[in-house]
């Protein structure tokens, strides 16, 4: 049989990243549960004026989404690494970047992208003025996928260690904190009434470095962690 | 050439080299950081506006400046170990993410200190003090990276892929004050063109960043030379060395 060329291989690894988890839906729910739990404890925390809530809003949705793509990145490799698929994809003859690019892409579609797409309702929960809306949702879209990029660099790190989960924050959140910044900047410009483009374009250009070398940087932890 | 590359990765060849550097380095620090703090703490005039508060400059900018630098050091360390799979340098990199880790929290304090009597504030979350505590977490990143590994090799190369990837935040961390609008005053001392501080205070200031250099490579050679002899514990060189019959 004969190797199936690169991008029907990668496509295939994306399909069947996706199928996996569509088998199971209640890991792709279990984000978007967090989500509203934790947009519901600050109104708890912090007192349900809707005012105060509206100021907070962009921080609040934008920190939210980083847990939940923390908690969840911790297992983009896991489960293949522990069945043994992982050491396949190393030894196949296809490019590991772009293999690795695949499992990172799943990653943001069944996270990033849900999140950003719910992320107007709970918005509109937490009182964030309409003119702030869209902003949210687009610098959620392109920063959760930087955020699905650096994270899949802690999970390669850490995937061959038992006790990962609390190392992973330690690793990747302080580079996700440039993100945090740009992102919940953006929404803030825009409740502002001042353009929200500049910090867009800021997110857009981490998003395409983080695209062009965050994948190689995966790629050799991987290595790494089924080396050791 | 060649040969001095090669020698560079024998762990006897580096043990002794380093000790006899550190020979002459370790004594020249401690007499530079002598009369560097002496010079600075009670022979420069106090400053019109903050008295002698502003003192501690000598403490807190040469901390700061190699808290960056050594960030520098243990990325291109760790990309010489990734790119030429060379043992002394993983050894390198480790020795540096500790005393980083310390130069960073030292210029936190030390910031934190002068902030008080003259922002009135013990920290904001200002662009350059947010930074930097980034910086900190980004060196215990790599300390608890390495620890976690129960394999060294494979810890090296990981801290390694870590801080190459962190180094993407050095370069914002170096230009936060002149990007951000920010309390934290921009850099005084400048490589082209006049520095806006006076002779008679930055002569003291260069004499300190220079000795906290040679500090930060003094202490990493130490550091080095333990990981050396921890690695290699069984070869027969250590064995020789402990006084032990190989």
């Amino acid at each position: 049989m004969s190797a199936p060329n690169t991008s029907a291989f990668c496509l295939r690894l994306l399909r069947r990243q996706l199928v996996l988890a569509v088998r199971r839906p209640i890991e792709i729910g279990n984000p978007l549960l967090f989500f509203a739990m934790v947009v519901a404890l600050f109104p708890l925390g912090l007192g349900p004026a809707p005012d105060k809530l509206a100021n907070f809003a962009p921080g609040i949705l934008w920190i939210i989404a980083l847990l939940s793509n923390l908690l969840t990145s911790d297992a983009v490799f896991r489960s293949d690494f522990e069945d043994g698929s992982l050491e396949h994809l190393l030894l196949s003859p296809q490019p590991l970047y772009l293999s690795v690019l695949s499992y990172i892409a799943a990653h943001w579609l069944i996270t990033g992208l849900l999140l950003a797409l719910v992320s107007p309702m709970f918005a509109l929960m937490l009182n964030l003025p309409s003119q702030g809306i869209i902003a949210l949702a687009v610098s959620l879209l392109l920063g959760t996928a930087i955020l699905s990029l650096i994270g899949g660099i802690g999970a390669a790190l850490t995937v061959g260690l038992k006790r990962g989960g609390m190392l992973i924050s330690l690793l990747i959140l302080p580079l996700y904190m440039p993100v945090l910044i740009f992102g919940s900047a953006a929404v803030q410009a825009a409740v502002g009434g001042n353009p929200a483009g500049p910090y867009l374009a800021i997110l857009g250009a981490m998003l395409s470095l983080a695209i062009a070398l965050a994948p190689f940087a995966v790629a050799a932890g991987l290595r790494i962690s089924v080396d050791a | 050439m060649w040969t001095f590359f090669h020698k560079l990765g024998s762990p006897p060849w580096l043990y002794g080299i380093s000790g006899s550097i550190l020979r002459y380095l370790l004594p020249l620090t401690l007499v530079a950081l002598t009369v560097g703090m002496v010079w600075g703490l009670l022979f420069t005039a106090p400053d019109f506006r903050q008295g002698n508060s502003y003192r501690i400059i000598y403490i807190h900018v040469p901390a700061a400046v190699v808290a960056l630098a050594g960030y520098y050091v243990m990325a291109i360390a760790g990309a010489i170990s990734l790119i030429w799979k060379m043992k002394m340098a993983d050894v390198a990199m480790k020795s540096c993410a500790p005393i980083g880790a310390a130069l960073t929290f030292v210029a936190l304090v030390t910031g934190a200190i002068w902030g008080k009597p003259t922002w009135g504030t013990w920290w904001v979350w200002d662009a350059r003090i947010t930074s930097m505590l980034i910086l900190l977490f980004l060196y215990l990143g790599v300390v608890a990276l390495y620890e976690a590994y129960d394999n060294k090799e494979a810890a090296g190369k990981a801290c390694a892929v870590l801080s190459l990837v962190g180094t993407v935040n050095i370069p914002i961390i170096y230009k936060s004050v002149d990007w951000w609008y920010s309390l934290h005053q921009p850099a005084s001392i400048k490589f082209t063109g006049d520095s806006s501080i006076d002779p008679s205070m930055l002569y003291p200031l260069l004499l300190m960043i220079g000795s906290f250099y040679a500090l930060f490579t003094c202490v990493m050679l130490m550091n080095m030379r333990a990981e050396l002899l921890e690695r290699n514990s069984r070869t027969s060189w250590v064995r020789k060395l402990a006084g032990g019959d190989s």
